[in-house]
């Protein structure tokens, strides 16, 4: 077991093996968990927003899913980690409230999750697993060890994925 | 444009406690009308958090809170949440229900409708305040309500916010009824327009 790296919200960390990246609490944000197999180096980011290019105020690249995944494969990069090794896993994005119109607050969510893997997909980073949506906050943990994600919830239970 | 919170001044930071203030203070009123008792209020806090420190603000991101949202019309849009730590949620129910303040409670139809039925009134009794402050129409929906991590629920708002800038704000007020306290969390989050029809209505924008 390595360190235990907290990444808060609008947040992103990187680190070599041997470490445990974990985002609390995470509701209608998405947490993109990527692994490289070789170098067992992970990066974990905590993502509010789908889209950086329709905000003005853009000074925290984490906060946006498009520029926290670029950012977060060069923080990989930097440590070493192979590009064409790295996969991803993607938890949260879930609708909190259900409202009965549909309006765009609520969506956030989903919109968040969609805009990770058109943004993983176009860097041709495959996404392994998922756990994602739903109505429920969920706190995850990777582990350098095996890339494993522990995804943990109020009433919802624990699983890997 | 829009207002971000990270260039509020000073003059405009004490616009949003007035407006805090008064707003639960309305809001204790109600609370004791409801209740039947005498509820006091600690002058609230308004509080600027970056995103990274938002979560502590429960106590912690895994902390289970109930969560009530509303949406706002009228001539500001946008929505407000009030956010209590589930034992603060049960205190109050069991109040409001005649029932021992320690009673367990398992969030059960009837306690999920007493908890929304407090959230229509402090949302209600907050923004009409509001309302009569800045001569602005503003009109509630009916609250919806979710209990899950303290992370989850804020994440909600602090989207919201996070469309405007790098911060969350939000007015931290306590109740308190005999010895019994409880805390709670007003965020109230117009849309980028909306907050500068709010400020100017209060005469602190240009």
């Amino acid at each position: 077991m390595g360190d235990i790296i907290k990444v808060g919200m609008a947040d992103l960390k990187a680190s070599y093996h041997p470490a445990i990246l974990t985002t609390l609490g995470l509701g209608s944000c998405v947490g993109i968990a990527l692994f490289d197999r070789s170098t067992k180096i992970v990066g974990l980011a905590h993502a509010m927003l789908p889209d950086s290019s329709q905000i003005k105020n853009r000074t925290n690249a984490a906060k946006f899913v498009d520029t926290a995944v670029e950012n977060l494969i060069d923080e990989m990069l930097k440590l070493g980690a192979i590009r064409n090794k790295i996969v991803a896993k993607l938890a949260g994005g879930a609708q909190m409230f259900t409202f009965t119109q549909g309006t765009e607050l609520m969506r956030i969510g989903y919109r968040n999750v969609t805009a990770a893997k058109a943004k993983l997909e176009s860097l041709n980073i495959p996404i392994i697993s998922e756990d994602t949506g739903g109505n429920y906050g969920r706190t995850i943990e990777l582990d350098s060890s095996n890339g494993m994600l522990l995804v943990k919830t109020i009433g919802y239970g624990i699983k890997q994925i | 444009m829009g207002v971000y919170f990270d260039e509020l001044d000073n003059l405009q930071i004490d616009v949003l406690r007035e407006i805090g203030n008064i707003g639960s203070g309305n809001a204790a009123t109600a609370l004791a009308k409801m209740l039947n008792k005498k509820v006091n209020m600690d002058v609230p806090q308004v509080k600027v958090l970056q995103f990274q420190e938002v979560s502590d603000i429960l106590g912690g991101a895994e902390i289970p809170v109930v969560g009530l949202l509303l949406s706002v019309t009228g001539d500001i849009s946008g929505s407000i949440m009030f956010i209590i730590e589930n034992e603060a949620a049960g205190i109050l129910v069991n109040i409001l229900m005649g029932r021992p303040l320690d009673e367990a409670i398992t969030f059960d139809e009837i306690e999920v409708s007493a908890l929304k039925e407090i959230g229509n009134i402090l949302a209600g009794s907050y923004l009409s305040a509001l309302s009569t402050l800045t001569n602005l129409n503003i009109l509630p929906s009916v609250p919806e309500l979710a209990i899950d991590m303290a992370g989850a629920i804020i994440s909600v708002p602090a989207i919201e916010f996070g469309k405007l800038g790098d911060s969350v704000l939000f007015i931290e007020t306590e109740f308190s009824e005999g010895s019994t306290k409880v805390v709670g969390n007003f965020f109230l989050v117009p849309d980028i327009d909306s907050y500068e029809v709010l400020l100017k209505a209060l005469g602190v924008a240009d």
